[in-house]
């Protein structure tokens, strides 16, 4: 079947085939590799991305349920070529180990934060309870929120 | 595989009718998991979330008519002062991802017995509103739920919403998991009070093959409140009465060892659980007189 959708503001369309979820035609049909692809299972939030303004797992997505929505990627965030300061934070506060988890915390914090723009330590922990990091470098994670917080926030 | 997107109810049961063995989708926080690992290949897949009387809810005569399609993160936002029980549940589930996608209409479709959302369906005695293109019939979830992984529904019916009486008293969730976060229930347990009805509703969730109302500790706790007049004097229920009432909870679930916890674990945790939900809703009643 044809699937066309607003991926990072662009207008896109793929012949998919119909039991594909939106995380494989991102990556293999469009070529966005920011979503990584892990558990398929939701538990891992890799695959974390924007559909019509709501993060969700893009493994859990069937394909065609994205028809005529807007996704936005990791790869959507930054503005002519300059990083968010979302991911300026996670960069400086060496929040990136493997790096395999990172475009998924960093599309759960910009949620979090456009939501809530002064979490505290508790709210951020919630937040991010949907995204594993194999590495476990959650503190340096925790930090990189708090200065996103700080920059961003008023 | 076909993919079959109606927009609205009469095309949805139409096309139900035509493909029973199509597969409703919503959320798809179990059914894309059964895709993605291969476990189910169906001819059809039946998105539902076009369709406006699944996705939405309403409020009329202080009762709700909840579209099966509301997800836990609109029960949090959206009905969390109607249906606090059903929002305390609610946010035990996943994490945000998953409560974004995921409904209360795929935990009654799934209908595993450790569905956070359906506690506070029994202990509010909500009703299924289950469509075709016969019509609608309205299930009391009790009967709706079968078994473990089985329900009422007919292969050309689909569960469009749930009834549900707005809270008129205290309600409470509890849950035991080894996180916060992203956990199946050991075994969790929903409680609400009825004080117009003078009633005391309670269910267990994931210690028994389906959720189970404890009607005779029900009973016994009613008996007590009335017999010491609370539901007026608001006084505390005697410690004797909630360790009973714990007790009866406790004898009518029927839990089995598995990978999340033992059995004898599951009968001691849901009793404890039952008496401090009481000793919570008990509280919040009593503050509320003011």
């Amino acid at each position: 079947m044809k699937l066309r959708l607003l991926v990072n503001g662009e207008p896109r369309e793929a012949d998919i085939w119909e039991g594909e979820s939106l995380l494989y035609v991102l990556r293999e049909r469009m070529g966005l590799f920011g979503s990584k692809n892990a558990c398929e299972q939701g538990e891992c939030g890799s695959c974390s991305v924007y559909l019509g303004g709501t993060l969700v797992c893009a493994c859990l997505v069937l394909a065609g349920q994205a028809g005529g929505s807007e996704v936005v990627t990791v790869e959507g965030l930054s503005e002519q070529g300059r990083m968010h300061p979302v991911q300026e934070a996670f960069l400086e506060a060496g929040a990136v180990q493997c790096g395999f988890c990172t475009p998924g915390l960093i599309m759960a914090t910009h949620d979090l934060l456009a939501r809530n723009p002064g979490p505290t330590e508790a709210e951020v922990r919630e937040a991010l309870a949907g995204n594993l990091c194999r590495c476990t470098g959650y503190e340096k994670i925790l930090a990189a929120v708090q200065t996103a917080a700080e920059r961003t926030g008023t | 595989m076909e993919f079959l997107q109606p927009a609205d109810l009469r095309e949805v049961l139409e096309t139900k009718a035509a493909h029973p063995e199509a597969v409703p989708i919503f959320g798809g926080t179990d059914v894309m998991v059964d895709l993605n690992f291969d476990r189910e290949r169906p001819g059809a897949v039946l998105d539902l979330t076009r369709v406006p009387e699944i996705r939405e809810w309403s409020r009329k005569d202080r009762r709700l008519r909840v579209g099966a399609g509301v997800t836990y993160t609109r029960a949090i936002t959206e009905l969390g002062g109607l249906l606090p029980g059903l929002a305390m549940a609610s946010r035990t589930v996943g994490s945000p991802q998953i409560r974004n996608r995921g409904t209360i209409g795929g935990n009654l479709g799934s209908a595993s017995p450790a569905g956070d959302a359906l506690p506070p369906l029994y202990a509010s005695d909500a009703g299924i509103e289950v469509a075709s293109v016969r019509g609608v019939r309205m299930v009391p979830v009790e009967e709706f739920i079968t078994g473990p992984r089985t329900n009422a529904l007919r292969p050309d019916e689909l569960i469009t919403a749930f009834m549900i009486p707005e809270a008129r008293g205290p309600q409470q969730y509890a849950k035991i998991g080894p996180r916060n976060a992203m956990v199946i229930a050991v075994c969790s347990l929903g409680l609400a009070l009825h004080p117009e009805s003078r009633a005391v509703g309670a269910c267990i969730g994931s210690a028994g093959p389906t959720p189970i109302r404890p009607h005779e500790a029900e009973g016994f706790i009613e008996g007590v409140i009335e017999e010491h007049g609370l539901w007026e004097s608001r006084s505390e229920i005697p410690a004797s009465a909630l360790e009973r009432f714990g007790a009866l909870v406790a004898e009518a679930a029927k839990p089995i060892d598995d990978v999340r916890g033992t059995a004898s674990y599951r009968r001691h945790a849901v009793g404890v659980l039952a008496r401090r939900t009481l000793t919570w809703a008990w509280d919040e009643y009593r503050r509320d007189a003011g």
